[in-house]
This record gives structure tokens, sequence and C-alpha cells, in this order.
């Protein structure tokens, strides 16, 4: 039985991306934690490993050892189901994400040895740097984004405790009132683009105007690209938004009840979804792995991840810095503010597009 | 390898579409309600048509199940209570004729849209027209713009209506 080289190189790609989905959640805790320190002029983590870097699977050893608690007036079945359910939702989204050009690994055959050791000369065609290459790749990402709700809102309901069950209101009418205004974002960008898959949109915003400025949407769209970031740090339920688990007023919220091991699956699902804010945020709005000069072939997912690691930086440098919102006025700036100035944006970007064309 | 996927999702589909009426607690119903939506998101999958598949998880499965999910968690609905064929009684025959005859009618029409519908392409072995974004924005905002904006009004006046029956006066 002969293996196709082509399928192998899917597969691994798709296992690339799950494994870097999980680990960037690691090193997302970490970061998090030194940020903070940063910003709040402590130290941080330093004492597991050089600089702290251990300390993300301290963290992790200590979950899995903990008990498994579970209230018991709460709904067996939802309760479990519920971490399961945000973290799926969370790294399916990623699928559709591509995090670079076509490649057919030649660079990385040659730079590795394995063209020299091996004589692999890499794949006899380019495959997509993505776990899937769908046409309609944004509406996919934004059908499972929308589905990450259910996680939340059921952990809110299956605990039982009138902590988590605010909790789970606020997620899910704050996921509902941003929603909007996130897909008005996108609608903007499709029409620049005239495509809903993300690597034609990636690649309309190759080249430069005048020789130097790169051919971002961001330059065309900045109003979208704060209306995406503002909805994205909402759906996330990220600081200043992060109504669903406000300490002050609910303990932790949604999840006050869990712990060990689906508490920390809650917090992957947290993690991953920001990176894939960051992600989708690059590819629509910051050229993805196209840069300001040009890298060589098979190493533009470089300038992807620089991008990407910029705007999760962003993201922790808010939740440190700003304080949280008060709930109504969450609910004033997503529907008074937020989604007139989300359809202004998409009416502005209408008119040009007719008038001056592509 | 299409044929059986078409079945899984189909007795998916069907399986939990019974098992919402079957459901004593509210919660499980909405629940298989948004598994059923997912399996039919699949069928359009299989039948070509990712864009209305992607449409269907974002309304249905995302917004609307969402908000019915938001209800039955703010009224706490409890768990009905097994019923010993007494709600059955309490109907006279009037209502229980009028039934019938209501369930005659849909069986009937059921049937008759069957009949009518274009599957002959579909027999032949064709594969049907595939319809991108582009085309049914084109087919939407030309041939039944009428219906589109029609909708477009009935649900605002819908929505007018709801928020004028639940504000509560303040004079």
């Amino acid at each position: 039985m002969s293996i196709d080289p082509q399928l192998l190189g899917h597969l691994i790609v798709i296992g690339f991306t799950f494994f870097m989905l999980l680990n960037s959640a690691a090193v997302l805790v970490l970061a998090e934690r030194k940020v903070a320190a940063f910003v709040q002029q402590r130290y941080g983590p330093y004492l597991v490993g050089p600089w702290g870097t251990l300390q993300p699977l301290a963290d992790i050893i200590k979950l899995m050892f903990k008990e498994e608690l579970r209230p018991k007036a709460a709904d067996t079945f939802l309760f479990y189901l519920a971490p399961i359910l945000a973290a799926t939702a969370a790294f399916a989204a990623f699928a559709v994400v591509p995090f670079g050009a076509d490649t057919d690994f030649s660079t990385f055959a040659r730079i590795t040895g394995l063209t020299y050791f091996f004589g692999w000369k890499g794949l006899a065609q380019p495959i997509p740097l993505a776990a899937a290459d769908v046409n309609v790749g944004l509406l996919v990402i934004f059908a499972i984004t929308s589905m990450g709700v259910y996680g939340i809102v059921l952990a809110g309901w299956s605990s039982n405790s009138k902590y988590s069950l605010l909790g789970g209101l606020r997620s899910s009418a704050q996921m509902i009132s941003y929603e909007i205004s996130y897909g008005l974002s996108f609608a903007a960008i499709i029409m620049l683009a005239g495509s809903l898959s993300l690597r034609t949109i990636v690649d309309a915003q190759d080249g430069y105007w005048f020789g130097f400025v790169p051919k971002w949407y961001i330059f065309l769209q900045p109003l979208g690209f704060f209306i995406f970031m503002v909805a994205g740090i909402a759906e996330t339920n990220r600081a200043p938004f992060d109504f669903p688990e406000a300490e002050q007023e609910l303990v932790a919220g949604y999840h006050t009840e869990y712990s060990s091991m689906s508490f920390a699956l809650f917090f992957l699902a947290e993690y991953v979804n920001m990176v894939t804010v960051s992600a989708v945020a690059t590819d629509l709005f910051l050229g993805g792995w196209h840069g300001p000069f040009p890298l060589p072939p098979g190493f533009e997912w470089i300038w992807f991840l620089a991008k990407v690691g910029l705007l999760l930086f962003f993201y922790i440098w808010m939740r440190w810095t700003l304080p949280r919102y008060r709930y109504d006025q969450l609910m004033e700036f997503g529907w008074k503010w937020l989604l007139p100035l989300a359809v202004i944006n998409l009416i502005i970007t209408a008119i040009f597009f007719v008038k001056f064309g592509s | 390898m299409d044929a059986l996927l078409f079945w899984i999702m189909a007795l998916v589909a069907v399986a939990a579409s019974v098992m919402v009426v079957g459901q004593r607690h509210p919660m499980y119903s909405v629940l298989l309600l948004i598994l059923s939506f997912a399996a039919l998101a699949g069928l359009y999958v299989l039948l070509d048509a990712p864009f209305v598949a992607a449409i269907q998880i974002i309304i249905y499965a995302g917004a609307i199940m969402v908000l019915f999910l938001f209800v039955v968690m703010l009224l706490n609905v409890p768990t009905e209570e097994i019923s010993t064929g007494d709600r059955l009684r309490m109907l006279t025959a009037g209502p229980r004729r009028f039934g019938a005859a209501l369930a005659f009618v849909l069986v009937v029409e059921l049937f008759w849209a069957l009949q009518r519908s274009p599957s002959a392409a579909v027999e032949a072995g064709q594969p049907g027209p595939v319809m991108s974004v582009r085309d049914i924005g084109i087919r939407l905002f030309t041939d039944w713009v009428f219906a589109f904006e029609a909708t477009s009004v009935l649900i605002l006046v819908a929505m007018v209506g709801a928020i004028v029956l639940a504000r509560k006066e303040t004079h």
C-alpha cells in the first residue's frame, strides 16, 4: 500500500495547526501573566524554569490533579458537555483560517537537510497552509463562532447556581448584540475583495501603493478594523467586555462551579478564541502573510505569526489597562454606537466601491 | 460515500426532530433542535450549497436558538410532569375532530408537494445547478426583489409590534 504524499502533507498541516493552537494557549497564559506583571510593576512568575517559562506546564499539572467537583443539583450531562462544546467550537473555527501562502515545502526540505540526506525535494504540488480550504470560509468562521456561545450558556445554566446563570445570560445577550457589528465589518471586506474565501481576500491585499505602502485593507477600512476588533474582544468575552465572568459581581460567572480539567477547557477555549480573532483580523485587514517587504517563498508565515502576536499582545494590554464597562453601557455602546457605525461604514464602502470600482 | 453521509445526517435530523417533541425538559428540546439544524446544514453541504449551509447555522443555530435558550433560562421552565392521559381527555370531540382534519390536510399537502418537486434532473444523475453567492444575490435582488422587500417590511412590523406590546407604560 502506497501513501499519497499530498494527502500526508495535508494531514501534517492539520496536525500542526492543532498542535500550535494547543501550545498557543500555554504561551498566552505565560504572556498574560508576564504582561500583567509588567503593567502592575511586578515580576510575575519567575521561579519555574528560566524567566518562568515552565509556569504554564506547572499550571496544567496542578489543574489535572485537582479534584473534579460537581454541584449536587447540577444537570450532569450538560454540565460536562458545556466545556467540551466551548473547546470544540474554539478549535473548529480556526480550521478554515489560512496562515501562509501555498507551499510545496521545498525550502523547508533544503534547510532541514531532508534533501541532502534523503533526497526529498518537497511535494509535487503546493498545498494550502490551512486545515481546510473552504470557499465560504468567512461564513464558516462566523457560523462556528456563533456556536461558541452555547458552551458558556449551557455551563451557566447546568451549574444550577445564580452566579453561573447570570454569567450565561449576560454572555448570550452580549454575543447577540455584538455579532451584528462583527458581521457587518466582515461585509465591507467581502465587498472589497469580492470573495468569501479567506485565501482570496489575503491575495487581494498583495502589492504596494506608491511602491512602499502595503495594500492592506486596514488602510481602506480603518473604521472597519476598529469595529472588528471591538466586536471581536466582546465576542471572546475579554476585558473590558468580560461580563460573563465579572469577578466583582458574579464570583467567576459561568465557570464558578467548575474545577480541574473542565475549568481548564474553558480557559483553553478563551485563549484559542483570542488567537482565532487575531488570525482572522490579520487575514482580513493586515494582509495576512504579505508584509511590508517580501520574505523568501516558504517563509511568508513569519509575517502572519508576527502580526497575530502583535494583536494578541494588544488584547492582553487592553485587559490590564481598561476597566470593565457597566452592563447598561455595554448594551448602549453595542446598539447605539457600534452598530450604526458599522452600517455607515458599510454604506460608505459601497458608495466608494460603486463610484471608483475596485 | 455521499450516500452514506446523506443517510447518517438524514437519520440524525429526523431522530433529533422527533426527540425534540419527546423531551420533558425544554432545555433539551432546544439543544436537540440545534442538532437537527446542524444535520440539515450538513445535507445542504452535500447538495453543493455551502452558502445556504453556513447561513442555516448562523441564523437558526447561532442567533434564533440562542434567543430560545435565553427565554428558557429566564423563565426557568420546570420539567414537565408525566401526564396520565388526562390532558387528552380534557379536549371535547369537536376540537379533536378539527385537529384530525388539520393533520389529514397536512399529510395531503406533503404528498402533493413531494409529487410536484422537480426531482427529474436529480434522478437522471445530472448535478443540480450550483448556486454561488453571487447567483443567489442576483436572483434575490432581481426576480424575487418584491418578496424580499415585503418580507423585510413584515419583519420590521413584527419587531415594532413586539416592542409596543412588551413596553411598560411610563407616564
